[in-house]
């Protein structure tokens, strides 16, 4: 590809993995199965996260069964109804969001993206999945012991967590925070690869101002989680201590149901900083490589470069360090010291400013664009319609004070499902119909992909937008049901019945999404190795699906960032990030040199 | 065409649902307006941001649409410093505007003006009990190990400022209008939340330490108590009553409320009537006197 | 190259002739990125103890607080944990002079104390019971087991590392030059956990308590 410009200077071929250190599969165990090729690792937490997921689905159904239709549904108990709401909550945040989009796509994407041969550490990287498998199945075997699954809500909060009014206070408890503590283990080994990978192995002439936004995405949600996990992980081992040896972390002097317990001087509220600290960065655990992927898909099939990309990483960069000190806008009720709350509303909405900034920037990208409307286009569109919703509901609850009224309401909840479990999973489909042509080598299905897309899209804003209101009228959330009650009329119970309809009509139309999967896999159009005429480097690999050692014999050299779409004077509307300038402006040199010039005055 | 409609109609829809549909928030009871207010002004900066995000987005799908065998004319420009820096500015500006009432509405809501009336609610799983100071003003001090049956409050006996605490358990609990009062909080077994939707004002009740909020009762009228924090398979079915009271009539329900010293001297009358019937009086009356 | 500075390069300008052409070539090496990831997981291993050194200290301002018995052992642990990293640098030393032999002194002796401090840490355990303080209800008990026991999980993982090199260094007889890198690696993580556990010691569980003095003078106690 550089062949041009021999001459002018030494070839210094690009940086490589010590021949010895690169993994080969030797049996179709090795190949499939105990694997340390990333692209097969991407796809065994892939299909967990997703395994897992679909059983967090089934439990909102069972919920929502419930909460729209109280009476009609007797299988459901009190004790059920908290079960589901805490695992479903765990599942969909932890066990599918955080390992979908860094062990997914993660493993996938990264080395391919930084045009790496695989991750720095395979065999780690191999034993993370594992220990991620671990972990959900212990998740699962809670369902099978006495008492079932833990029912204290998927924050945990002691003292109930661990005490007996709470359903799944005996082996629930202790097996969720076992999964937890593996789930953080696994998690870390995994991470520490993603991030010295993407420091260390990036080819030649791929400067970190060159990465595509999905790297910086998922690099910053890495370097959060390796650092809030750990918070997580003290809690979780405290409140299993307190558990099991009957210390008093969290423990203070109770008296539960007329007994005294042994308990004493402990703290409930260290447990919620410890969550907290943790959880806030959650939160952009799952929304940084969200951002980052939906600039990518908005950008490749927009034509059209990403508007303001140094804006775009200072914004991540950002976001993902002030994460770390907003944490307490979950507790303003509390009873923590209540002067806290002065601090923590300001930082949080000082995080409305970069937010802010990302989204402006992905509708001026649509500007003065060439918008392509395919399926992952659609999905990063609905993106940002749900997810700017979301954001300014969060301006509601950031801001202290209107956090009093609505605070453990359905408004929280509508809150929460919008931004960080309706947005990104829009995103996520949007990714999976972009990168599935790299992974299968066929495309799926575009009509069903639109109608996966239009019964999605709308259906989950039919049933959140309206959510917000019900928090209004001040249900609260985590509610078996309403009961006897002055404050609610039947209106309320009329829109949780209607909201519940839509969830089914969404959940079902997923089947088509695994339709389209599983029928593009063999019956698909072939997509060539470039379909969607992309720049960045996953695109430009010799076979699709990449085979091992992801490149050729050579890894690829990067001359440009990879937004390069209808740079004026280019002999195509796409230039890959790995086309020397000779190469991409081939009549016109020249011109070539004068249009960078003129780009590089602004 | 019908995609840049359809993002222009949850635009338009959403605005019209909030206008239109019946579901809004429960006319307030308390002095709280002030909250209210500072929803409203969040709802029209953040309403308008969303309104024209939308529309813009539609826009662009509609005009910047690709047309097959059209060229498109599609811009290079990498980045445009003014308009970024002109649109964190504006951002910072509504920001700005929501916060700064946001944060004296939190000021005002944690600094309880002189002479509120004080009371405490006692949460356990699944009821609410509230104790009111008595004649004296104050309450006495009180402390989860000290609970037993004949106390379930937990009020340290020794303490004379206790004796005459008035007690009401698993019965409403009725207010005075337009006198604030200093609500202190109390769990004893796991964490709960005192709500009631209609005063605006909720905190969470943690085992171990005493929290508090104030509010002033604007509205006669009985409002609903909820739990808003989870608290165990009980939890939707944990309510409660607050009665809002005119002055005569809460006097009135005041005086037939029993006090600590009330029903301490019961249950002890109470229990030496049982231990009569035993046979072992002697040394158990010498465990209730140590009592 | 400067962080800062490569985070305002123009990224839309594209690079003439070779990417990178003349500048040196960085071999990507097992060890270099093993000395970047144990890196990351200091940062992960230093907000972990953090956090619980800012929960020991919040616990330690309520009233019902009674410090830890002080034990004469822990010292003895200490110089342990100080001897092993020294070892197990003589051995990074006598890597990097190609002496196979004084690797071989070191990385035993390194290994050798490092079990001891282990069992030193055990014995401070059932001092501790025997001593009839194991009352799990007192939270300065339940935090030194807890800390300590972390901290020896984290040792436990080095010695599985430090068992892979050794198996290196005796059973299949590699010459200094080639496990070099993997004894470093070692002692780089030998010595961040010993750094970690001079501070937990200092911090929590040395003579008076000297977290106790920092929060008097920031008037939390």
């Amino acid at each position: 590809m550089a062949d041009a410009t021999h001459d002018d200077v030494g070839y210094v071929p690009p940086a490589e993995i010590e021949e010895q250190d690169l993994y080969h599969a030797k049996s179709w165990i090795t190949k499939y199965v105990f694997c340390q090729d990333a692209k097969v690792i991407a796809i065994q937490y892939s299909i967990t996260a997703i395994a897992i997921g679909l059983v967090g689905l089934v439990l909102s159904w069972l919920m929502r069964l419930q909460l729209g239709f109280p009476e009609a549904f007797s299988f459901i108990e009190p004790d059920d109804y908290y079960q589901f709401i805490t695992v479903h909550g765990m599942i969909m945040v932890i066990y599918l969001l955080t390992a979908l989009f860094l062990g997914g796509f993660g493993n996938y994407l990264i080395p391919l993206m930084v045009g790496a041969r695989d991750m720095v550490f395979p065999f780690v990287n191999m034993i993370s999945y594992w220990v991620y498998l671990l972990a959900v199945v212990v998740l699962c075997a809670s369902f099978f012991v006495p008492g079932g699954p833990t029912g204290a809500g998927w924050t945990l909060y002691p003292p109930q967590a661990i005490l007996s009014g709470t359903p799944g206070s005996d082996g629930g408890i202790i097996l969720m925070l076992v999964s937890l503590a593996l789930f953080i283990v696994g998690f870390t080994m995994g991470g520490l690869n993603y991030v010295v990978t993407v420091f260390q192995a990036r080819t030649r002439g791929l400067s970190l101002m060159r990465l595509p936004l999905t790297i910086w995405g998922i690099l910053t949600a890495t370097v959060l989680a390796l650092l809030a996990f750990p918070a997580l992980f003290v809690g979780a081992v405290m409140m299993l201590l307190d558990r099991i040896l009957g210390t008093s972390f969290f423990m203070p002097s109770i008296v539960e149901l007329g007994e005294h317990l042994s308990y004493g001087g402990g703290s409930p509220i260290l447990f919620q900083h410890l969550f907290w600290f943790f959880g806030h960065p959650e939160v952009y655990i799952v929304a940084l490589p969200a951002f980052g992927i939906v600039s990518d898909l908005i950008s490749v099939h927009a034509r059209r470069n990403i508007f303001g990309y140094r804006m775009m990483v200072w914004a991540i960069v950002i976001i993902g360090a002030l994460s770390f000190v907003v944490w307490a806008h979950h507790m303003y009720v509390s009873g923590m010291n209540p002067y806290f709350g002065f601090f923590f509303a300001t930082t949080t909405l000082i995080i409305a400013v970069p937010t802010a900034l990302k989204v402006y920037n992905w509708t001026l990208t649509l500007w003065r664009g060439d918008i392509h409307l395919t399926t992952p286009m659609l999905f990063a569109i609905g993106f940002i319609v749900t997810f700017v919703n979301g954001g300014i509901t969060g301006l509601f609850l950031g801001n202290v004070a209107i956090d009093v009224p609505l605070s453990d309401t359905m408004f929280v909840v509508a809150h929460f499902h919008m931004v960080m479990g309706v947005a990104p999973a829009l995103v996520i489909f949007g990714a999976i119909y972009h990168w599935y042509p790299k992974i299968t080598g066929r495309l799926l299905d575009e009509t069903l992909g639109k109608f996966h897309f239009w019964v999605t899209f709308l259906g989950a804003y039919l049933i959140y937008f309206p959510m917000h209101y019900l928090g209004f009228v001040g249900v609260p959330r985590r509610y078996f049901e309403l009961g006897d009650t002055q404050i609610f009329d039947q209106s309320v119970g009329d829109l949780n019945a209607f909201i519940s309809i839509v969830t089914f009509i969404v959940g079902f139309a997923q089947l088509v999404f695994f339709f389209n999967l599983y029928r593009s896999y063999s019956k698909g159009k072939e997509a060539g190795p470039n379909p969607w005429r992309a720049c960045s480097l996953e695109w430009q690999t010799a076979e699709t699906p990449p085979g091992h050692g992801n490149f050729g014999k050579e890894l690829p050299l990067v001359y440009r960032w990879p937004y390069d779409f209808n740079v004026p004077g280019a002999k195509e509307d796409f230039i890959p990030q790995n086309m020397s300038q000779s190469e991409a402006f081939p009549k016109r040199k020249a011109a070539a040199k004068t249009s960078r010039s003129r780009a590089a005055k602004k | 065409m019908i995609t840049a409609l359809i993002i222009i109609l949850v635009a338009v829809g959403s605005v019209a649902f909030h206008l239109m549909s019946p579901w809004w928030w429960t006319p307030i009871a308390s002095n709280w307006g002030f909250i209210d207010t500072t929803i409203i002004i969040t709802f029209w900066v953040t309403g308008t941001v969303f309104v024209a995000i939308l529309f813009f987005t539609g826009y662009c799908i509609w005009k910047f649409r690709h047309r097959e065998g059209v060229k498109a004319d599609v811009e290079y420009e990498p980045e445009n410093k003014s308009l970024e820096t002109w649109l964190t500015i504006g951002t910072t500006i509504g920001v700005v505007i929501m916060l700064t009432p946001g944060l004296f509405a939190w000021k005002q809501f944690i600094t309880v003006p002189e002479g509120a009336d004080e009371f405490e609610v006692v949460a356990q799983q699944w009821q609410w009990s509230y104790r009111l100071p008595g004649k004296d003003g104050v309450l006495g001090k009180s402390d989860v190990r000290k609970i037993t049956p004949e106390n379930p409050f937990g009020i340290n006996a020794d303490d004379p400022k206790g004796k005459d605490d008035v007690l009401i358990e698993s019965d409403d609990l009725h207010l005075p209008i337009d006198r604030p009062v200093k609500v202190l909080l109390r769990a004893i077994d796991v964490l709960h939340d005192f709500y009631v939707p209609q005063f605006r004002a909720k905190m969470d009740m943690v085992p171990g330490t005493i929290t508090y909020f104030w509010f002033t009762p604007t509205k006669v009228g009985n409002y609903e108590v909820l739990c808003a924090e989870l608290c165990g398979v009980g939890h939707h079915a944990m309510r409660g009553m607050v009665v809002v009271d005119n002055d005569s009539d809460y006097r009135a329900w005041l005086a037939e409320q029993t006090t600590f010293g009330q029903s301490l001297a019961k249950a002890q009358q109470q229990k030496s009537i049982d231990l009569a019937s035993t046979t072992d009086r002697a040394t158990s009356e010498k465990k209730v006197s140590a009592q | 190259m400067n962080l800062l500075r490569e985070l305002t390069d123009k990224p839309w300008i594209a690079t003439e002739g070779i990417p990178g052409a003349g500048q040196e070539q960085k071999m990507l090496s097992a060890v270099s990125s093993g000395r970047a990831a144990i890196k990351w997981l200091f940062g992960v291993g230093s907000v972990l103890f953090f956090l619980l050194i800012v929960s020991y200290g919040e616990r330690m301002t309520y009233e019902d607080w009674r410090p830890l018995p002080e034990s004469k052992l822990l010292w003895f642990n200490t110089i342990a944990l100080i001897s092993s990293s020294v070892a197990m640098q003589w051995a990074v030393i006598g890597g990097r002079r190609d002496e196979i032999d004084d690797v071989k002194i070191g990385m035993l002796s390194g290994g050798i104390t490092a079990v001891v401090f282990l069992a030193g840490q055990l014995l401070a355990w059932r001092q501790l019971v025997q001593m009839g303080y194991f009352e799990t209800t007192n939270p300065a008990i339940a935090f030194f087991i807890l800390i300590t026991g972390l901290h020896a999980l984290h040792i436990v993982g080095g010695l599985i590392a430090w068992g892979r090199t050794a198996q290196k260094v005796w059973w299949r007889g590699c010459e200094a030059g080639q496990i070099r890198g993997s004894v470093e690696l070692c002692a780089f993580y030998w010595h961040f956990l010993l750094v970690l556990w001079l501070v937990l010691f200092g911090l929590l569980f040395a003579g008076n308590n000297n977290l106790s003095i920092i929060l008097a003078i920031c008037g939390l106690r």
